[in-house]
């Protein structure tokens, strides 16, 4: 603990969005010079609180203090002008920009007005990169032509560029590999020395055993530990502290038998090379077979792939033990498949249009003669397939985007019942939906499974895919490291296969 | 992991709270104001022709000509309203209109008379729509980049075969058609396969699949996809069916002119997207309507004609047609942001 006041302190933190309080309270404390880690599940406000910090979104309650003064980080440049840089996951670069460009991109070197080109900003940025160890990458090549860590390495650079105090990293690791690691640790180590303070994010405990200095964990938008230190902590009490919850998620029971009956769904040797290993599944008629792992660690790619989204390299689906056309969607509707996809706005919905709308387009010729749909049938098949979900409200003449998370989840889910489906694949059913929702579509889905559907979901909230699934498969960067019932696995083991890669002894 | 909570996506897209009035009737009042506002600026540029000229304005023959020289654009934007509807773009609409025109007018089409003229506008339209659809579908081209280039080859084409020359008709059935006894009811015949055009357009549009799929291919391609419907067909039906349109047209501005010409559609394309953008369409594709395309062309050719009968130079209605654009865009966008 330094005794000097800290650079940056948040206290009291709160942002709720529609339906969803994100953070709830947060206290975070960095000192200048640390390695601070932040630390949580998926959902847990790591990414709300990161871009308060950042400027990107503005508190609705809560204090930040920089150096002991009071400030108001109104927007992202607010935020750059006090000296926080933030490095986003997702590389905010101009793809066809040079290296060069991209660092100065927002405060370009000018003379007279003018965009200074050339040897001025490409010798500076050529510093940069010298700085940070890759000198080797020409500040004239396009951002685009790069791989992913050097333009990780641009990113940097970019917020290097800036006079800078304080570096968010959001998991900088993920796209690195075990070289390309060590050297961004280096740096950190020379950041931290000339007394830049490094809030650091990671899911890979070993990470933060070896750079932080200290630890918050946040859970369900709250900081359940602020300032542990982050060698000494025991990785028992880490993982309790991410697990342990303030809400009990209601479950529905399972069926007592296991289902019987031969697999709907089989899946032999299915592969995407740099995303999945080849991977076998079965899921029987009444099962609910759950994908556990952090994202980055293919579970949707897999579902995607399964349902022809994407095209394996090698492998094969069956439905009823006949194989599916590779990377076609429609054959795998017509086998009685059905996505309910991640992005549920970006992927399922058409967000302009009714309820009805949503829930008929996968079934509109069983409405349609030559084409002319008979709206009466329709709008009675829509209906009749969202009461049976307590769709709310119960109109489906509105528009779907002022649905709540959850009822638009149920509109995904009553397209699927309409068309008939057999087999659903659900990715991360319960996103942005409000706590209260989920134990309602948890019933839901266990309700469709016991009705005879088989059904593959994936989540990153272990909770869930313990409390919802009858069999687990727990997956670590595309590799299936376990496979078990439900009801032998808990979450600190899973957590552990997760993030180990092997069960913790 | 900066995907964990979505919840700041959400945070644009406000969800109107449930309390307040009912949100289908809010869409369907936004749609009436739309359609009510179009219906607004057509009264009163018909109010001021009929001010500045109340002889020639109001006049039967004044009306007929206008409602003629909608029908052929007419047509062209109905079709060209489906294809901005899917989230496309088909800058060759006027290209394809008039290379339709001059291939059915050649000397050796005209031998096969009205059936022989009708079927090679058609014909011609379709293809190139065919050509489009392919590229665009199952090509991967930029819609944009493809019609461009249908746009200059189609052009090219017309001019070889006419070599610069009007090609006149002189197959008397196809003639009559735009003479005053071919009038039903005091209507052109021209305007009444503009009005079945629309009708049937608007059938498509919002009562059958193939106007469903339109709609949700332009909305959420991804999400039309990942729902099973066939995107890549559907987008070539659409270039087909724009063809199609311009087929027609072509036909109309053979009969209306008793003639092909090279140049005939020219700013076709403009015109078509103008007053599909004016009648509601969004540009991003997945929403539109075929009344308020057919009202965007009917208060532009009215302009055109009012400022005919004023003796107003054309640069003149150039700029006033600049500005309904952006006037219309505007007042769309506030109507849309004040629901």
């Amino acid at each position: 603990m330094a005794p000097e006041p800290p650079l940056l302190s948040m206290s009291g933190i709160t942002k709720s969005f529609p339906g969803v309080r994100a953070l709830d309270g947060v206290d975070l404390d960095v000192q200048a010079g640390e390695v601070h880690c932040l630390l949580g599940q998926n959902g847990a406000g790591k990414s709300t609180l990161i871009k308060v910090l950042a400027g990107a979104h503005q508190p609705d309650t809560g204090t930040i203090r920089w150096r002991s003064e009071e400030v108001t980080l109104r927007s992202p440049i607010a935020a750059m002008r006090l000296g926080i840089a933030t490095i986003y996951q997702e590389l905010d670069l101009v793809e066809h920009l040079s290296v060069a460009e991209n660092v100065h991109l927002g405060h370009e070197p000018t003379a007279a007005g003018f965009v200074v080109r050339g040897k001025v900003a490409r010798d500076s940025t050529a510093q940069l990169l010298k700085r940070l160890g890759h000198p080797e990458i020409d500040p004239g090549r396009l951002v685009g032509e790069l791989s992913a860590a050097h333009q990780q390495i641009v990113s940097m650079a970019r917020a290097l560029s800036h006079e800078v105090r304080l570096i968010v990293m959001d998991e900088p690791s993920a796209a690195l590999d075990p070289d390309e690691v060590d050297n961004l640790f280096r740096i950190v180590g020379d950041l931290t020395a000339d007394g830049v303070a490094v809030v650091y994010i990671s899911h890979r405990l070993e990470e933060i055993r070896r750079i932080g200095d200290r630890v918050t964990v946040l859970k369900d938008g709250r900081a359940v530990a602020g300032g542990l230190p982050a060698k000494s902590t025991p990785t028992s009490e880490v993982v309790a502290l991410m697990t342990g919850r303030n809400v009990e998620y209601v479950f529905p029971r399972r069926p007592t038998a296991a289902p019987q009956g031969e697999p709907v769904l089989t899946v032999e040797g299915l592969s995407r090379e740099g995303e999945f290993a080849p991977l076998d599944l079965q899921v029987r008629p009444g099962e609910i077979v759950g994908l556990a792992g952090l994202v980055g660690s293919g579970r949707s790619e897999i579902l995607e792939t399964v349902y022809g989204a994407r095209k394996p390299d090698t492998g094969r689906v069956l439905v009823d033990g006949r194989p599916l056309k590779p990377g076609s969607v429609r054959a795998a509707v017509s086998a009685g498949l059905g996505l309910a996809p991640e992005e549920r706005k970006a992927q399922a919905l058409l967000m302009l249009e009714s309820v009805t709308r949503n829930v008929s387009v996968s079934s509109m010729s069983r409405f349609a003669r030559v084409g002319w749909i008979d709206r009466g049938a329709e709008l009675g098949a829509a209906r009749a397939a969202t009461r049976e979900l307590s769709l709310r409200p119960d109109n489906p003449d509105v528009p779907v985007r002022t649905l709540s998370g959850g009822n638009q989840q149920k509109a995904v889910l009553a397209r699927w019942l309409l068309r008939g489906c057999r087999v659903l694949l659900l990715d991360e059913p319960t996103r942005g939906v409000d706590v209260g929702a989920r134990a309602e579509l948890y019933a839901v889905i266990r309700r469709l499974a016991d009705e005879g559907l088989a059904v593959l979901l994936v989540s990153s909230e272990v909770p869930e895919v313990l409390g919802l699934a009858d069999r687990v498969l727990v997956l670590r960067e595309g590799t299936v490291v376990h496979t078990a019932p439900a009801r032998e696995l808990d979450e600190h083991r899973v957590l552990d296969l997760v993030m180990e890669g092997s069960p913790a002894s | 992991m900066t995907q964990p909570v979505s919840p700041p996506r959400d945070s644009t897209d406000k969800v109107p709270s449930a309390a307040e009035t009912p949100p289908w009737r809010a869409v369907l009042f936004r749609a009436d104001v739309r359609t009510l506002s179009l219906l607004g600026v057509l009264a009163v540029l018909i109010l001021i022709g009929g001010i500045t000229k109340p002889d020639e304005f109001l006049d039967t023959r004044n009306l007929q000509l206008v409602l003629t020289q909608a029908s052929v654009i007419g047509v062209v934007t109905v079709g060209m309203t489906f294809v901005i509807i899917s989230g496309g773009i088909d800058l060759s609409v006027g290209a394809i209109v008039a290379l339709a025109s001059v291939w059915a007018t050649t000397v050796a089409t005209q031998e096969y008379g009205f059936g022989g003229i009708l079927f090679t506008a058609v014909a011609v339209g379709v293809g190139c729509g065919l050509v489009n659809g392919v590229l665009i579908a199952y090509g991967g081209m930029v819609p944009f980049i493809a019609t461009l280039a249908m746009l200059a080859s189609a052009r090219g084409l017309a001019l070889q075969i006419t070599d610069g020359r009007t090609q006149i008709v002189s197959v008397d059935s196809v003639l009559d058609l735009g003479e005053r006894d071919a009038y039903i009811l005091g209507i052109p015949p021209l305007v009444l396969v503009f009005a079945a055009v629309t009708v049937i357009g608007w059938l498509v549009l919002n009562r059958t699949t193939f106007g469903r799929r339109t709609v949700a291919v332009g909305g959420n391609a991804e999400a039309a996809r990942l729902a099973g419907i066939d995107v890549r067909r559907q987008r070539l039906y659409l270039y087909l069916l724009s063809g199609l349109c311009c087929g027609i047209a072509a036909f109309l501005l053979i009969v209306l002119a008793g003639s092909g010409q090279n140049t005939n559609g020219n700013l076709y394309e403009l015109d078509a997207i103008a007053a599909a953008i004016i009648g509601g369409t969004l540009l991003t594709g997945g929403r539109g309507t075929i009344v308020g395309s057919v009202l965007g062309v009917l208060i532009f050719t009215t302009i055109t004609n009012i400022f005919a009968l004023n003796n107003l130079q054309s640069d003149v209605q150039q700029i006033a047609k600049g500005a309904i654009i952006v006037a219309a865009v505007l007042v769309q966008r506030r109507t849309a942001s004040t629901t």
